[in-house]
């Protein structure tokens, strides 16, 4: 009944398919070394400590906002509203305290407590109405859009009029050639706190079964509508800590700054080997992930390659790794 | 009457600019004013629709930034309706609309390339070019770019095609070298990257073009990160208020000043004289079109190259 | 139709009693959707330590009341009883608190997830303290040695991974997988809807012993399948479904498995 009493033995590419099945964490790893050691040699400056504090600089904000997509992927869903989520949260944050004077801690407070309730918003329309995430996030995504818009009049807020408070994850430390700020270390802590409540306490288990196979989990007791509210929830606050970070590394809160983020956001995931139908990935790949698309982003431009076929290589990588996802998915006993 | 206002966005303040000052201005003409804006730039279908819209409304008058050549039939059939339309920036023929009040991008460009040029006084110039797309080309951001480099004396080869000029070579003063071409989307964050990326590549960067002043302060950043605020010079073009404020702290070397309301309030001027007497508005001497000017704000004039100071730019600042 | 004139309401007079207590005994339930009638008055009862078999053709209103039985549905009209109390079932997770588990034709099982926690999927094994009250932090250990504590005790041990994912298993160790779930939580009754349905041979063989295990631990179990061999080996008594109600309850000695096809097809009454 098991695999070693099956009798025959596994081929090399079944082996392989195995591997990653266990471990989806392995391709974007290689991907990532392999794309770090081509870069470099292509231009040694690639791997300079100071070019990598940048990568990780660069990388933050979409890495951050790839937790809240992460979630819900996870659960078969997808979130098109990521982006202008975190800009709202932004705005929020930089104008109650440049014009209502509002003290910089509460604002960030409140700051994340409009992207919560816009996650709730989403939650309970896909969860109460039924709708498809999708057709939501899709709406969602032109409301949010337009409030943060007409609320900020497209005009960026600089730092200078901002508290310490919000400019504070822009501050910088130097750690040998390294230079980390501590928008990185948030975006950090929150990869561990949200990896650790996916790994270890019942309502992650929830969340990869729901998305695994709903009608099954729902039946096993798990409350489906609950978990999902709770995924949407959760992914708005990560949005409002993103706009935090993001404030602090664009030095202001602008409602351009993260245009691509919705996008790019699901493109880190994706690449990080978490499966679009739900139910299979995790936090480590999608960190990956992140990393990947500026490293191919970076490494392309220091080697002299024009933009339109960064893009390309972008494409080439997205569809890839579905390609890689649909494959494991194979997977037979 | 109704006249309609079809900007390429509203989503940055340039735009709403004019359209805050076409709906102070419209009251006063006795116009029944509608917005409407293309999703982002280059959204040609989103303001074709919005003509249609205005044909089907019975409007009288249209003014337009068009977001591309795809437009120009749409154009087309509004005046054969009988429609006024007039465009608030020259990227289609003169011939396209009955008349075009505009900024030329170009000579935003160039004013800001020429001080560029002038104050590196001789000294190789390493250039990093941050412009808005690079997967779609759209005209105040080729015109823009392509002036800059024409203002420091660099040949651009094609007009319309951004990054085709040779990557080394002689400007108005010495040797150049475009160190990288990068897109920002026209925000600070991916400017920021972009600059930082640039960096890496060749530290020594001396010249920044930034195609617009979020581009700009995004560079800055980038530049401060890495301790050389003192080592690039930074030109842009808008000059919102924010703008000329960032040239007064001395985080941008210089902008170039355009005015977008003023070019909705005149538009709508001339529009309401036409109507009334069927006087038709004049072009600028030498120009197809009504030139609204540029100025190049900078607290750091230089010889030969025509500027204003920042307290005059922040008298006719907008956003 | 009338009472007297059902030959399946005589039939479920006459019906033999378990040798034990009845645990779960449903008395007239009725279902209707709209103008279709799904059940009309089904009794039913099964006892400790008692496998009773339920067939019927498509359509006869089998799934209609296994449903009832698990709180999928709630019927218009009838009563359930558990152990000679009244319960009304909202909902599945009130049946399944009742101590009534179900192990689902659709597998009810998460793919993805490792065996140990499809085992205990919804019913988690928490860390003591505040990590496990307020962060429902899980206790991976417990959950895996249990796991594996109740895999060996239905004789399906050969996996020997309990982190293994469930996708990687066979389709006959994924339904043991279910079976023992229901089992480990079951306390009084286990439903089983179509379990072989998508098994070989060898694979129904096993499912069946852990029927057999489970009944023999004095659960009730009632066996919902199409498959005839099946249920004659393992039954106690056969319930067999027709048009909305009982058309039969009969035992393997004495009816064969073409009676017991006649009967539920209306080719034959008893």
């Amino acid at each position: 009944m098991t695999r070693a009493l099956s009798g025959d033995a596994p081929t090399l590419p079944q082996e392989v398919q195995r591997t990653l099945h266990a471990h989806p964490a392995i391709s974007p790893t290689l991907i990532l070394v392999a794309a770090w050691i081509t870069f470099t040699v292509i231009n040694p400056r690639f791997l300079q400590p100071g070019a990598l504090s940048l990568l990780v600089q660069q990388t933050a904000i979409v890495a951050i906002l790839a937790v809240g997509q992460t979630l819900i992927l996870l659960t078969a869903g997808i979130d098109l509203s990521v982006g202008a989520v975190c800009v709202l949260a932004a705005m929020v944050m930089a104008k109650i305290t440049s014009e209502q004077g509002v003290p910089g801690v509460l604002a960030i407070l409140i700051g994340i407590a409009v992207a919560m309730a816009a996650g709730l918003l989403n939650g309970i329309l896909v969860t109460r109405l039924k709708l498809p995430p999708f057709i939501v996030t899709l709406g969602t995504l032109s409301i949010f859009t337009a409030i943060a818009l007409l609320y900020s009049k497209g005009a960026t807020i600089e730092s200078g009029v901002l508290p310490g408070e919000l400019n504070s994850t822009g501050h910088t430390w130097s750690v040998g050639a390294f230079r980390i700020t501590a928008g990185v270390l948030l975006v950090l802590l929150v990869y561990v706190v949200v990896g650790v409540a996916l790994r270890k306490t019942a309502w992650g288990r929830h969340v990869y079964a729901v998305g695994d196979d709903a009608q099954a989990a729902g039946l096993a007791g798990v409350r489906v509508g609950r978990v999902l509210l709770s995924v949407y929830v959760v992914a708005g606050v990560i949005y409002g800590i993103g706009a935090w970070v993001m404030i602090g590394r664009v030095g202001g809160a602008s409602p351009n700054a993260v245009v691509d983020a919705n996008l790019e956001s699901i493109t880190a995931v994706v690449i990080g080997g978490t499966s679009l139908f739900g139910g299979r990935g995790g936090l480590l790949g999608t960190l990956l992930g992140a990393l990947i698309v500026q490293s191919f982003s970076v490494g392309l431009a220091l080697a002299g390659v024009d933009g339109q076929f960064r893009l390309l290589a972008v494409g080439i990588l997205v569809i890839l790794a579905v390609s890689v996802d649909q494959w494991i998915r194979q997977v037979k006993a | 009457m109704g006249v309609s206002l079809i900007t390429m966005t509203n989503s940055v303040p340039y735009f709403i600019a004019m359209q805050d000052a076409a709906k102070a201005e419209a009251p006063k003409l006795n116009f029944d004013l509608t917005l409407a804006a293309g999703k982002q730039d280059g959204d040609e279908q989103g303001q074709i629709k919005a003509i249609e819209d205005a044909i089907a409304k019975g409007d009288k008058g249209i003014l337009i930034t068009p977001n591309g050549p795809g437009v120009a039939n749409a154009i087309k059939q509004a005046r054969d309706a009988g429609i006024y339309v007039i465009a608030l920036e020259a990227s289609l023929p003169a011939s396209a609309t009955d008349f075009t009040f505009a900024t030329d991008n170009v000579n935003a460009g160039t004013s800001i390339g020429e001080w560029a040029a002038k104050s590196l006084n001789g000294k190789p110039a390493r250039i990093a070019m941050l412009g808005f797309f690079n997967d779609k080309a759209v005209s105040f951001d080729y015109q823009r770019h392509q002036g800059f480099l024409k203002g420091m004396g660099i040949d651009v080869k094609d007009p319309k095609i951004k990054g085709d000029e040779a990557p080394t070579g002689k400007y108005s003063g010495g040797d150049y070298t475009i160190v990288c071409n990068e897109a920002t989307n026209g925000a600070e964050e991916p400017a920021r990257s972009a600059l930082e990326t640039c960096l890496t590549k060749d530290p020594s960067i001396n010249v920044v073009f930034a195609g617009s002043e979020p581009i700009g302060f995004g560079a800055h950043n980038a530049l401060k990160a890495a301790g050389k605020q003192d080592q690039a010079i930074i030109l842009a073009v808008d000059g919102g208020c924010t703008g000329v404020k960032g040239v007064k702290e001395g985080r941008l070397s210089g902008t170039a000043q355009q005015y977008p309301g003023k070019m909705a309030q005149i538009g709508l001027d001339a529009m309401a004289k036409y109507f009334k007497d069927g006087t038709k508005p004049t072009v600028t001497p030498g120009l197809d079109f009504h030139d609204t000017g540029v100025n190049l704000v900078t607290d750091k004039p230089v010889d030969g190259v025509k500027s204003i100071d920042t307290t005059e730019g922040s008298k006719n600042c907008w956003g | 139709m009338t009472a007297a004139s059902d030959p399946g309401v005589t039939a479920q007079n006459d019906a033999p009693e378990p040798a034990t207590g009845v645990v779960l005994r449903a008395e007239g339930l009725t279902k209707k959707f709209g103008q279709v009638v799904g059940l009309a008055g089904v009794d039913l009862h099964v006892g400790a330590g008692e496998v009773l078999g339920v067939i019927g053709d498509n359509g006869a209103g089998k799934s209609t009341l296994i449903n009832c039985l698990t709180g999928a549905l709630t019927p218009d009209s009838g009563q359930l009883y558990l152990d000679g109390e009244p319960v009304v079932f909202r909902r599945p997770q009130d049946a399944r608190e009742a101590g009534i588990e179900t192990v689902y034709q659709t597998l009810g099982v998460a793919p993805a997830l490792d065996i140990a926690s499809n085992l205990f999927l919804g019913r988690e094994i928490r860390r003591g303290g505040v990590a496990g009250q307020l962060f429902r932090f899980l206790d991976q250990r417990a959950m895996q040695q249990k796991a594996e504590v109740f895999l060996k005790q239905l004789g399906i041990l050969t996996i020997q991974n309990m982190k293994q994912s469930v996708e990687t298993l066979s389709g006959g160790q994924r339904q043991a997988i279910a079976v023992a779930r229901a089992a480990a939580f079951g306390s009084k009754v286990v439903v089983l809807d179509e379990p072989t349905a998508a098994l070989g041979v060898k694979e129904s063989n096993l499912v069946l012993d852990m029927v057999r295990q489970l009944r023999d631990r004095g659960l009730g179990i009632v066996l919902v399948s199409h498959n005839m061999p099946n249920v004659w080996a393992v039954s106690d008594r056969i319930h067999v479904q027709r048009l909305g109600t009982c058309a039969a309850v009969l035992r393997p000695q004495t009816h064969t498995m073409s009676e017991g096809v006649a009967i539920m097809t209306g080719a034959a009454v008893v």
